[in-house]
């Protein structure tokens, strides 16, 4: 069977907050309810300027290691009302944010368990198609050791610009702080997938 | 344990290079070290799938604002979302946005001496139907000018977000019209090395679903990834 071929991808040009911003995009979970995190950080291009005009996207699974989509067959359990997904406009200073919940482990590929991750898209002027990559988490470092999308990267400095760092901050919701570098010399890991 | 059922991989002449030359501003904005291949988990085959939203009347009309008619050439634009196995994709967010008749995007950044329109937003939303289907009501988006090399025009087109099915169905892309002069001279529209998937980045104009002393009407159709294997169709 001859296959169709695909639509390419074009640039979301400088203008995509037209349709792209929305209230309340960055919020997976209210920001009071129980474990609700924060994951926030800074796009930055290959100057070390922020990049104002990109859109973040996370994919996510919920806390009980479940993505709700018919295709994840594990017995993990929904819950009403996350889809897991988000979305967040970088404002004039570059930044980014995503109230959320950690997710739980998913099954990798084999008998191999994943550590907690997002994933993600980066879209922006500039940006002839999106960037993918994934967002994991600095106090999880037992499941970290055993990800295998992790142990497919060798260099311990590439593997930092996957992990998102712990900020406890004093009791209040706790923070992860993670940069996007779009090049450089601190350049984020990015996925072919 | 059933392994999740991997995608097909994208090929590097149906899209664009990461850093293309001619496109100023990728030059600060590409990542030189190579991205890492992964395999397939059940992260990448699932994605969002939109099942809440419920859209609002209208949102796939962008002609009319408050009641009131937007100034420009009156146009559908409708088609089908499928994948590249030739199945429609069902309930996907198709989400648009454009510039008005005269060039001009309500955004504050976009400077260029063009009018405003009240009666325009330049923002829809839509979720194809069990068939794939779409449509949309638009004005036509006219040409501007942008700062990326001296005299440049974009060719009119109209911006486009899609999901599909999986996290790597995502597509970003932008659909143009029929016979534009200006093709030859836009470097993002010739960023695709490949010469047919950059025709199938253009409409069609279709006579038979224009709305007689109403709309002119383009076609589209958008083709998102599918799967590796593609399985045969009964009695295909």
């Amino acid at each position: 069977m001859s296959k169709m071929g695909v639509t390419a991808s074009q640039t979301v040009g400088p203008f995509l907050s037209i349709a792209m911003r929305s209230e309340g995009q960055e919020y997976l979970v209210p920001k009071n309810s129980k474990n609700a995190i924060k994951i926030h950080g800074i796009v930055y291009d290959g100057e070390g300027t922020p990049v104002p005009d990109a859109v973040i996207e996370i994919w996510q699974a919920n806390i009980n290691g479940k993505y709700d989509h018919p295709e994840d067959n594990s017995d993990n359990e929904l819950i009403k009302g996350f889809s897991g997904f988000g979305r967040s406009c970088t404002n004039n200073e570059g930044q980014f944010f995503f109230v959320t919940q950690k997710p739980g482990r998913v099954n990798g590929r084999g008998n191999s368990l994943q550590a907690p991750h997002l994933a993600v898209n980066i879209l922006a002027r500039g940006m002839l198609k999106q960037q993918v990559t994934r967002i994991y988490f600095s106090d999880e470092v037992q499941s970290n050791a055993e990800d295998p999308v992790l142990n497919q990267i060798d260099d311990e400095l590439e593997r930092k610009t996957l992990i998102a760092n712990f900020n406890p901050n004093g009791g209040l919701i706790d923070e992860y702080e993670f940069h996007i570098y779009l090049q450089g010399e601190n350049e984020t890991i990015f996925f072919d997938v | 344990m059933t392994e999740p059922e991997s995608y097909s991989r994208e090929s590097k002449k149906d899209h664009p290079p990461a850093f293309y030359r001619d496109y100023k501003s990728t030059t600060f904005r590409h990542p030189k070290n190579r991205a890492i291949k992964i395999d397939h988990t059940v992260t990448e085959v699932t994605g969002p799938l939109f099942s809440s939203v419920k859209l609002e009347p209208g949102e796939g009309d962008l002609s009319i604002e408050n009641g009131k008619e937007a100034q420009g050439q009156r146009i559908f634009v409708s088609g089908r979302v499928l994948d590249e196995g030739g199945r429609p994709v069902p309930n996907t967010l198709i989400e648009i946005w454009q510039c008005n008749a005269a060039g001009r995007y309500l955004h504050p950044n976009d400077q260029h001496p063009a009018p405003l329109d009240p009666n325009f937003v330049g923002r829809g939303r839509m979720i194809s139907n069990e068939k794939g289907e779409y449509k949309f009501t638009t004005i036509k988006p006219g040409a501007y000018p942008w700062g990326n090399h001296f005299n440049a025009w974009r060719p009119a087109h109209i911006h486009f977000s899609l999901f599909g099915p999986a996290f790597v169905t995502r597509l970003v892309t932008q659909m143009y019209f029929p016979e534009d002069p200006l093709f030859a001279f836009d470097p993002i529209f010739n960023s695709i090395p490949s010469e047919s998937a950059r025709k199938r980045m253009i409409s069609e104009f279709d006579l038979d679903t224009t709305e007689p002393d109403f709309a002119l009407s383009f076609k589209f159709d958008f083709v998102l990834r599918g799967r590796q294997a593609t399985p045969f169709e009964n009695g295909a």
